[in-house]
């Protein structure tokens, strides 16, 4: 692996600073430009599976229960009841203190196979000490996640204290070490800036992310089709310059299965192909996986069906 | 894991949105009648091949006719017209061009070769913004700083290229008819079609009879148009060659002329881009509509020390390029509008390889039938080659280096054009000093082939006479004006 950077807050600075800028104008064009792109019959088919296994089904809300959490792991296992050809999702996405509930659950649906998520250091503000952060993750760890979705201090970020940011993130990876996967949280929709989106990117990258992720659903705008094609550049970019292949998940206003494919269309055009796959492209949702059935049953019996024939969750 | 790449589907828009007619006469006086010269030609469909009708090859009666029309709607209906009348004649225009969009861009794209996404994106919308534009200022023109109640010119003769047959129409008729002409149009002989059916929308529009004449046929059609007596102007976009024949010929006549002609653009990249998004300009700059662009940025000057790691990026980028069908939604370089321009695409290629540039192009598999060259472009070009001079028309680019800012501008302006130029820096002042010294009409910045209404278009030394588009635009139509 080749070394960018020694950690140090200079160097993050200096090296930062080496990277090329972005242009809104033209990012914005040609995010829009691939956004025409049409995909039909066999493709679209293909790509409502893909997209269905790269989903991270997701409930983070404060009224989430062991009840809520029972019925959407039994949704991530078979998504539709009524047609097992159906493959089962990415992972499911909860608050730390349901990562228990939700592996047992999943275990006794025959979902072992399927990663438990959590989101942890005080998603999703990040607004809390940093024990705080590391006692939030090892909970998670230790009631068996598999992969910890993170946020960054994007407070530190804007004022430019980048060792922070860079060590908190090294130190979570830490401790994941080989339990689990890291994911990064940026929440883009508060970096605002193209810029602060490729810098931020580079710097959970260097600091040993596996999968960078747009936003936590909680601000808006989350994952707009530029955000993700500029952090898609950038994970190309960094396997060019490294040899590592790291993930992005897009989260947050992803809703229906045309944007599900416009997210495809970007990591097959941007990344490449060997990004289109749940081991490096990730979807952030909740509602979009029923308009993915919708269509899916659309595509193969001619005609639509009505919300009443997917499950609520 | 699903290691299979991600294949789209055939998503051809349908070809059913147009009807075309196996054969057209001349449109004259509003309606349509036969050529007294009876010969017909054929238009083709430059993806496949396929004959789509037959068209008139109009002789000096039928230009005599056509000039007539337009000087008794001259004299007897347009002048006298109050303005704001003719302004909502051609508001009446645009509604139903942008009504009719999907058949002139389905219409566009077979007569043309270009990708459906292009035309519908982007020709057909301009075309009809043109003529929006031009409306609002039929009857402003006493306030647009153009003299006191400038008058028009009487009858316009325009000629129009293939590359952008509707677009080049709106161009052309919109500014005319907002500022009080009438006009006698002939479109390019291989790309007659939309023409055609911008007639019909004449009709449509109820347009007073003889105020927009078309008129098809090829060089000899064009020729005596030009010469014609009854004609007080002529604007006309095309190749510097025949431009310079058109400035011969109206020379002491006493017409007056606006001539956009070709190009050999300089698209600079500096050291400082964005450089992702300078890939995607120098992608859009040069395989926009097939490279077939007066304007196109044909001569990509890197900075050295930048050299390998665009070059990388880019071919990477030219790899996603999807080659086929024009009418494919999801195609991004269609056909070459023509044996003849493949053939001189083909020979300035060669020409290329002969000077010693090196050739690159991705994999892709050209369709069997029709005519059609991959995208490509030749490192180590110097100055002194071929294929840094020569407008090629096509989707070749040719690519030097520069040193410092004063090489680049240099080599930029080193050429017998000056109709547009790029720079990509996000340096401020960097672009404005570049932008001061650069000898070219069009200046663009972080982005290429952007067109508006609003904005002037048109260029330095061979590159053409006078302005379209903008304030610029109107004083081309008006006697006098400045």
């Amino acid at each position: 692996m080749v070394t960018l950077v020694d950690g140090s807050e200079e160097s993050l600075r200096t090296y930062l600073k080496t990277l090329p800028g972005v242009d809104k104008v033209g990012a914005d064009q040609r995010a829009a430009m691939l956004a025409t792109r049409s995909i039909k019959t066999t493709s679209k088919s293909w790509a409502i599976d893909m997209a269905i296994q790269m989903v991270d089904l997701t409930t983070l809300e404060g009224a989430d229960t062991e009840g809520k959490v029972r019925a959407i792991c039994a949704k991530a296992v078979h998504p539709d009841p009524t047609d097992f050809s159906v493959p089962s999702v990415g992972a499911v996405c909860v608050y730390n203190d349901l990562v228990k509930v939700t592996r047992q659950n999943l275990d006794a649906n025959g979902g072992s196979h399927i990663p438990v998520a959590a989101v942890t250091t005080a998603f999703p503000s990040g607004r809390a000490s940093f024990p705080v952060k590391i006692q939030d993750t090892k909970d998670a760890l230790d009631d068996g996640a598999t992969e910890i979705d993170m946020v960054i201090d994007r407070g530190a970020f804007l004022s430019g204290k980048l060792g922070l940011v860079f060590d908190e993130i090294k130190s979570i990876k830490e401790l994941c070490a080989d339990r689990a996967h890291l994911k990064v949280i940026l929440e883009t929709g508060e970096l605002v800036t193209y810029d602060n989106v490729r810098k931020a990117s580079y710097l959970a990258m260097l600091a040993g992310a596996d999968f960078i992720k747009t936003s936590t659903g909680k601000v808006t705008p989350a994952a707009t089709a530029p955000v993700v094609l500029v952090m898609l550049e950038a994970v190309r970019d960094y396997y060019v310059q490294t040899g590592l292949r790291i993930g992005v998940k897009a989260a947050g206003g992803i809703r229906t299965t045309k944007d599900a494919i416009k997210q495809l269309v970007l990591v097959n055009e941007i990344a490449g192909p060997d990004w289109l796959n749940p081991q490096y492209f990730r979807i952030g949702a909740s509602a979009l996986l029923n308009d993915l059935l919708l269509q899916r049953m659309k595509l193969a019996s001619g005609h639509y069906s009505g919300s009443n024939y997917v499950t609520l969750d | 894991m699903d290691k299979k790449p991600f294949e789209y589907a055939p998503a051809p828009e349908s070809r059913a949105l147009v009807s075309i007619k196996p054969q057209y006469g001349l449109f004259i006086n509003g309606s349509w009648v036969e050529p007294l010269f009876k010969e017909k030609f054929a238009t083709i469909n430059p993806a496949n091949e396929e004959v789509l009708s037959k068209i008139s090859q109009a002789g000096k009666s039928d230009v005599d006719r056509a000039v007539k029309a337009a000087r008794d709607a001259y004299t007897k209906t347009w002048s006298k017209m109050p303005a704001k009348e003719r302004g909502k004649y051609l508001f009446r225009i645009a509604r139903i061009m942008q009504e009719r969009a999907r058949e002139f861009a389905v219409l566009e794209s077979l007569d043309n070769g270009k990708p459906i996404r292009e035309s519908r994106d982007v020709d057909v919308p301009l075309a009809a913004a043109h003529f929006f534009y031009h409306a609002g200022w039929a009857d402003k023109l006493d306030y647009a700083g153009l003299g006191n109640s400038p008058k028009p010119h009487g009858v316009v003769g325009q000629i129009i290229p293939w590359n952008f047959p509707v677009l080049m129409l709106a161009w052309k008729i919109a500014p005319a008819l907002a500022t009080g002409n009438t006009v006698v149009l002939k479109p390019a002989e291989t790309t007659p079609l939309t023409a055609l059916l911008f007639a019909e929308v004449c009709q449509q529009a109820e347009l007073p009879a003889g105020v927009v004449n078309i008129i098809t046929g090829d060089g000899v059609t064009g020729s005596t148009l030009v010469n014609h007596p009854g004609v007080d102007k002529i604007a006309f976009t095309g190749s510097t060659e025949v431009g310079k024949l058109i400035a011969r010929s109206i020379a002491v006549t006493g017409k007056s002329a606006t001539l956009e002609l070709g190009g050999k653009a300089a698209n600079i990249v500096f050291e400082d881009a964005a450089i992702d998004q300078a890939v995607e300009g120098i992608v859009n700059g040069i395989f926009f509509n097939q490279g077939h662009v007066c304007c196109a940025g044909s001569r990509l000057i890197i900075q050295e020390n930048i050299h390998d790691e665009v070059l990388e990026k880019l071919k990477r980028r030219m790899a996603l390029i999807r080659v086929g069908d024009p009418l494919d939604k999801n195609t991004d370089l269609g056909a070459i509008n023509s044996a003849a321009q493949l053939a001189k695409i083909k020979e300035l290629s060669t020409a290329g390889d002969a000077e010693g540039a090196f050739r690159w192009s991705p994999e892709c598999e050209l369709p069997k039938k029709g005519f059609w060259f991959a995208p490509t472009i030749f490192t180590g070009v110097t100055q002194s080659h071929r294929i840094a001079r020569e407008e090629i028309f096509g989707p070749v680019l040719s690519i030097l280096t520069f040193r410092t800012p004063q090489e680049a501008i240099e080599k930029a302006n080193n050429t017998p054009y000056g109709l547009s130029a790029g720079i990509w820096s996000e340096k401020g002042s960097r672009i404005l000093w570049a932008s001061k010294e650069l000898k070219a009409g069009v200046i663009w910045a972080n982005t290429f082939n952007k067109f508006d209404p609003a904005s002037p278009f048109g260029g330095y030394k061979e590159s053409g006479w006078g302005r379209e588009g903008g304030r610029h635009g109107l004083a081309a139509y008006l006697k006098g004006a400045k």
